[in-house]
């Protein structure tokens, strides 16, 4: 089935302030906040943009070594991903799903920690609160709703509209088109236009849900679902990083300021597989592939900064430097984590003791210790 | 606004001993956890201006008002999703499921997220959510309003699951599931809702010396009871059927047969050693719960006291419950549930070893 213009993957109305060849379009609407961000700040996302890209490399070549058990690509969403976490205000907090490495960097947690995950050594992996960057959600479509409950919690804390931006507070939180079927994304819209909550429902229209295509989970535009709910919408082009970070600074604005939920819908394309065990061959042309390649978020970037005269010599040997040293960093600390105690799977089970536990804990050591002194 | 906006709260709860519902004593723990803890809030459908349709959270939300008791969209999973998000903000947010019947749209994000948060944080974080849950059957009502699935939550690491069975339990255990930093499933045998009990209601004025109120005692969802002693077997209960075995040890007792009966109150943890004990000294033991028996939580209980007690044992453990068949219609429950005499049945079994 092929998508129709006004089809889920229509890109009529699609917020775009650079052309794929990186031209600065006019946009009424968001050329003010894209004006406000400084050459530097420019340099910095593509900065970001490049090291999460290295990431994946690492992480993947990683994973084919044996070295993770699997791993999620965000290749190709490095615009929605780095555009939308460059809006944030450090008090804001981000519910993600489990590809938004890109956001993880920006929020300052460290990859390795990243990768903790998924070699099989943490359910987690750094330290939500100190980041305001929740751990990451396997359940496809659970945790908009936590980012909404959050957000009520916000509300309660009298964080809304204070008119100190230093202290109104938001939430963001990323999912993708195919959880957008799923009942809790549709149920936290409910619950964020009623509570008027001060969330940012980002969805990140990849096109792929593993092998099905957004034409399987909608027809239409999902972005047109929101207003359904109350919920004011914007799709935007997600392989557009200026776009991204205008179009999220405005919504993330209304939430700050008491204006209640929006819906982002960023269209962007899955470069890569959906994990490490998936083969896109199976069902998707290397001519789609092809084309989206010739979209490249990064090198659309590089290409605006180009043109503003805004790549000094030796920009991109420190990052390529920078990455070298990430690339480094990430195959020494991750092949050096170990095997974590055995009897570490009964910690934290509960915040208080739970007596079924604390038994079968001591039983287990018992039989661990049963074998001391003899060959396994 | 109606004039509901503005009837008066409910009477102050004065200090010592009352005689209050089942359901009174509920709403009397959850408004002292209120009263004690302004993180503490109520969520769930109808509980707010109508009191929930059993009238548990009643006057809460005149006296705490719409930010603090939350009438929520018909959604349980969104209910409990954003119970989730306001514990992470710091909130204790107590949730009330209507009906046992209509749990399950929120399964995936009690088992899948309440149940695993702390886990999988390492502890950095906790959700210290409560889900209340009116169940279990005898009160003719319809479809999906008097099941007992309380071993589906039993049966996932990460929760605490209880079930009082009087005011005064009713009372304590409420307040100790409220401040626990655990994810508390509270269930509630509705067809004890209108049974009257003494409940000491402490004293409502600050008794610390730094104007603190007297802590919850947090043992109360770890331990089991023995609410009545016994030389000949031992009866184990828990909820709603708890009622029943003392009912069936009073009869047996004009027989000349001395039952004792534990109430388990909790089913995560499951607190053996005070069944253990009793079996030790009866010798013979029966689980009664409505719940279907097979895989439900007297399989547990007597594979446990098997494996514990089995030379103490005169009798297997027997089992008294629900058959394996869909809660019946209204009309036939009683012929569903463990009744009296099923039970009594079952003691002259274990009597006949």
């Amino acid at each position: 089935m092929t998508a129709s213009p006004l089809g889920p993957l229509s890109e009529d109305g699609l917020v775009r302030l650079l052309s794929p060849e990186g031209e600065r379009l006019a946009s009424a609407a968001y050329d003010e906040r894209a004006a406000a961000l400084t050459p530097e700040q420019l340099r910095g996302m593509y900065r970001d943009m490049v090291l999460a890209r290295r990431f994946d490399v690492e992480a993947t070549a990683l994973q084919r070594q044996g070295e993770l058990a699997l791993f999620a690509q965000a290749l190709g969403q490095e615009a929605a991903q780095i555009g939308s976490a460059y809006a944030l205000a450090p008090q804001d907090h981000v519910f993600p799903s489990y590809r938004e490495h890109g956001v993880a960097l920006v929020r300052g947690v460290d990859l390795v920690d990243v990768l903790r995950l998924f070699r099989g050594v943490e359910h987690g992996g750094w330290d939500p609160v100190a980041h305001g960057f929740h751990l990451y959600t396997l359940v496809v479509g659970a945790h908009p709703l936590h980012a909404t409950g959050y957000a009520m919690g916000v509300q309660r804390d009298g964080l809304v509209g204070t008119g100190d931006p230093a202290r109104d507070t938001a939430v963001l939180t990323y999912f993708g088109d195919g959880s957008t079927s799923q009942g809790d994304v549709n149920e936290a819209m409910v619950f964020a236009a009623v509570n008027q909550a001060p969330v940012v429902l980002f969805c990140q229209n990849n096109q792929w849900a593993i092998s099905e295509p957004t034409t399987s989970q909608a027809i239409a535009p999902i972005a047109n679902r929101a207003p359904g709910f109350g919920i004011p919408s914007v799709r935007v082009d997600g392989n557009d990083v200026l776009a991204v970070y205008a179009v999220t600074a405005a919504a993330l604005e209304r939430a700050h300021t008491g204006g209640g939920p929006t819906f982002v819908e960023a269209l962007t394309y899955r470069m890569g597989a959906h994990t490490t065990s998936d083969d896109p061959s199976r069902y998707r042309t290397s001519d789609e592939e092809q084309h989206w390649r010739r979209r490249d978020p990064i090198e659309r970037l590089r290409a605006y900064l180009d043109r503003l005269g805004e790549l000094p010599e030796g920009f991109e040997d420190g990052i390529a430097a920078e990455g070298d040293a990430l690339g480094e960093r990430l195959r020494t600390q991750v092949r050096a984590m170990g095997r974590p105690a055995a009897d570490r799977m009964f910690e934290h089970v509960y915040a208080t003791p739970h007596a079924v536990v604390e038994t079968e804990r001591q039983w287990f050591e018992a039989y661990e210790a049963s074998f001391e002194g003899s060959a396994r | 606004m109606t004039t509901t906006e503005t009837r008066p709260a409910i009477p102050a709860p004065v200090g010592g001993v009352q005689r209050l519902t089942f359901a009174k004593a509920i709403t009397a723990g959850l408004r002292r956890a209120m009263a004690d803890d302004p993180t503490v809030m109520i969520m769930g459908e109808d509980v707010g201006r109508l009191g929930g349709v059993f009238r548990v959270t009643d006057g809460l939300h005149a006296e705490f008002g719409p930010s603090r008791v939350v009438d929520t969209p018909l959604a349980e999973s969104g209910i409990v999703g954003t119970a989730i998000g306001l514990a992470l903000r710091g909130y204790r947010p107590v949730v009330e499921i209507q009906f046992d019947g209509f749990v399950f749209p929120a399964f995936d994000q009690i088992t899948t997220q309440l149940a695993k948060m702390h886990y999988r944080s390492r502890g950095q974080l906790t959700v210290p959510v409560v889900i209340r849950i009116p169940y279990a059957g005898g009160i003719g009502a319809v479809e999906h309003h008097s099941e007992s699935p309380e071993v589906l939550f039993a049966h996932t690491p990460g929760l605490r699951v209880v079930s009082p069975s009087s005011p005064a339990d009713a009372y304590t255990m409420i307040r100790a599931a409220v401040a626990s930093p655990d994810p508390v499933i509270f269930f509630e045998p509705k067809v004890r809702y209108w049974d009257k009990g003494e409940v000491d209601l402490g004293h409502d004025e600050p008794t610390g010396p730094d104007g603190a109120r007297a802590a919850a005692d947090p043992s109360v969802l770890d331990t089991a009871r023995v609410v009545r002693q016994g030389t000949d077997a031992t009866l184990v209960a828990y909820g709603p059927t708890v009622a029943t075995a003392l009912a069936a040890a009073e009869s047996a007792a004009t027989a000349g047969t001395s039952l004792e009966v534990v109430d388990l109150r909790a089913l995560s943890p499951l607190d053996l050693p005070t069944v253990a004990a009793s079996v030790r000294k009866t010798r013979r033991c029966i689980v009664v719960h409505e719940a279907p028996v097979l895989y439900g939580a007297g399989a547990e209980v007597a594979a446990r006291i098997s494996e514990e007690c089995f030379y103490h044992l005169e009798a297997p453990v027997l089992r008294v419950g629900g058959f394996h068949v869909p809660y019946p219609v209204a009309k036939s429950e009683h012929d569903y549930l463990p009744s009296l005499d099923r039970v009594l049945d079952s003691v002259d079994r274990a009597m006949g070893f």
